[in-house]
């Protein structure tokens, strides 16, 4: 029974932090119409500036998260400038082949700048609190308290300022957006810095639950995109209940299988659900 | 001067032209309907005037400046509304939300013009807190004209704003049309419902075939007997 609790914990920390990437992923699907498979590499590249505050200026990560989540904003702002703006009115799939590149540059970028070895925030060894003969790792409270605030940040943005209430407009019916004279191009720079900023802050977590390491991002693209095509994708609510089954649900398998069929619990989870409910356990859309 | 001018335009959307040289106008203050048979061009004409289908040849001035081809997101900033006729409201928005939507441009505080869009139309203040992918036909209709007040705008141009309703909004929204213009703002539209539009509206516009062929009151349009044949015949 307590192993059971304790693989559910690990599960919540896991499923929290895929939480913060799909949320992301399925905000930006909703309104760019195209699956942004660089979503994990934003991730990564969110961890490692984090790591510029940290390790080069000697902050405390909590002070260094900000300026990171800021500078995965500005990272995808500006490759929405360079790249994206110029594929406006493409197809969908050219969108998705070109992010897929973008998501090798940022990796191969990682690399070349950071080397490939794996590094941490903090060096040393965190003794985990006993809680009921519970183990917790403090950074594990840390994780879930700052995914919890973000998230209710996000909620609070979407439902009462003017451009979370824009985002969810042209999610609805884009070309009614612009009619309306909803300025469609400012709605969209806000939706990659937040996207940015959400994968910055899941890299960070994720590093902080295990290590920085240039496929990190990329290694979590999977369940990710399992998470937010579960919550209907383009639903950035959905997404919270998709990651959290995903996550639970990863940790949960490795009580039966080798930890290695994680990502493939996680999507064979996806087919179940998406045979069950074809437009995800919210019913997004469908298109 | 005119507040609407179309001077023989041609386009469509790519390939063949739909619009053959269509002619018409709104003055300031006038309620223009265009009537025609299915295919005729009506939509697009609307759609050619607000920036959504590229028009090839001709201009197009609203209150004398010209508008064409230029976007709709430019256009509407001119103080010309558009309604198409189907999604026209944002379903998972709130009434009153999208309401706010409207008026997104607007830096000063608009809280008036909603008030006053509530008082045309009583029904959506209270229903301001639901969805409007959850409301009636009717209701979206209203929160799509609603919407497109939130602007004030001189000109508002509606794509059948009463088809699929029943007799009795289809009232109500005519009754309503009528006292948004006699606040001053002028409406181009298209109407299915050929006798009651004309015998409605200031003017009207028969288009057959990508063309405006008659112009002229309501009424003396309602009496040409060439017009009913045409229409009819198509």
């Amino acid at each position: 029974m307590i192993e059971i609790l304790q693989v559910l914990i690990f599960g919540i920390v896991l499923g929290s932090i895929i939480t913060l990437g799909a949320v992301g992923l399925s905000l930006l699907f909703g309104i760019l119409r195209f699956a942004n498979f660089a979503h994990g590499d934003m991730m990564t590249v969110g961890a490692y500036l984090a790591l510029v505050f940290v390790a080069g200026l000697g902050w405390p990560i909590y002070a260094a998260f900000p300026m990171a989540l800021a500078g995965g904003a500005v990272v995808a702002i500006a490759i929405d400038r360079v790249l994206y703006k110029r594929l406006r009115r493409t197809a969908p799939v050219i969108l998705l082949i070109s992010s897929f590149g973008v998501g090798l540059m940022l990796r191969s970028l990682v690399q070349f700048i950071w080397g490939p070895q794996s590094l941490v925030y903090e060096p040393g060894i965190q003794f985990p609190l006993e809680i009921f003969g519970l183990r917790i790792k403090p950074d594990h409270l840390v994780i879930l308290a700052g995914v919890i605030i973000l998230v209710i940040l996000l909620h609070l943005f979407l439902q009462y300022t003017k451009m979370g209430k824009a985002m969810r407009a042209m999610s609805d019916n884009m070309d009614l957006a612009e009619i309306t004279g909803i300025e469609t191009e400012r709605v969209i720079m806000w939706t990659w810095a937040l996207g940015g900023a959400l994968a910055a802050g899941a890299g960070i977590f994720l590093a902080m639950d295990t290590r920085l390491q240039p496929f990190m991002g990329w290694n979590m693209l999977l369940p990710v995109f399992a998470a937010a095509i579960m919550g209907g994708i383009g639903k950035p609510y959905g997404a919270i209940a998709g990651g959290m089954t995903v996550g639970i649900a990863e940790e949960m398998s490795t009580l039966f299988f080798s930890p290695a069929y994680k990502s493939a619990v996680a999507f064979a989870l996806m087919v179940i659900i998406l045979i069950v409910r074809p437009t995800g356990l919210f019913g997004g859309r469908s298109r | 001067m005119s507040l609407l001018e179309v001077n023989g335009i041609y386009g469509g959307y790519g390939g063949a032209d739909i619009l053959h040289g269509v002619e018409l106008r709104v003055e300031p203050g006038e309620i223009v309907v265009i009537i025609g048979p299915n295919g005729a061009g009506k939509s697009t004409v609307m759609k050619a005037i607000f920036g959504l289908v590229p028009v090839r040849e001709g201009r197009i001035l609203f209150s004398g400046e010209e508008i064409t081809n230029l976007r709709s997101s430019i256009i509407v900033r001119r103080g010309m509304s558009y309604v198409p006729q189907e999604y026209n409201v944002f379903p998972s928005l709130t009434v009153k939300e999208n309401l706010e939507m409207g008026a997104f441009i607007r830096t000063d505080d608009f809280s008036e013009q909603l008030a006053h869009v509530f008082e045309i139309f009583p029904p959506l203040k209270d229903k301001r807190r639901q969805a409007a992918g959850l409301l009636s036909g009717g209701e979206r209709q209203m929160v799509a004209i609603g919407r497109a007040l939130m602007l004030t705008p001189r000109l508002l141009m509606l794509d059948e704003p009463t088809a699929g309703l029943s007799p009795q909004v289809v009232d109500l929204i005519f009754e309503r049309i009528r006292t948004i213009n006699d606040l001053g703002i002028s409406f181009l539209m298209v109407e299915q419902n050929a006798k009651r539009a004309l015998s409605f509206a200031h003017r009207g516009y028969l288009m057959t075939m990508g063309r405006s062929r008659f112009e002229d009151t309501g009424p003396n349009l309602l009496a040409n007997p060439d017009v009913m044949e045409m229409f009819l015949g198509g």
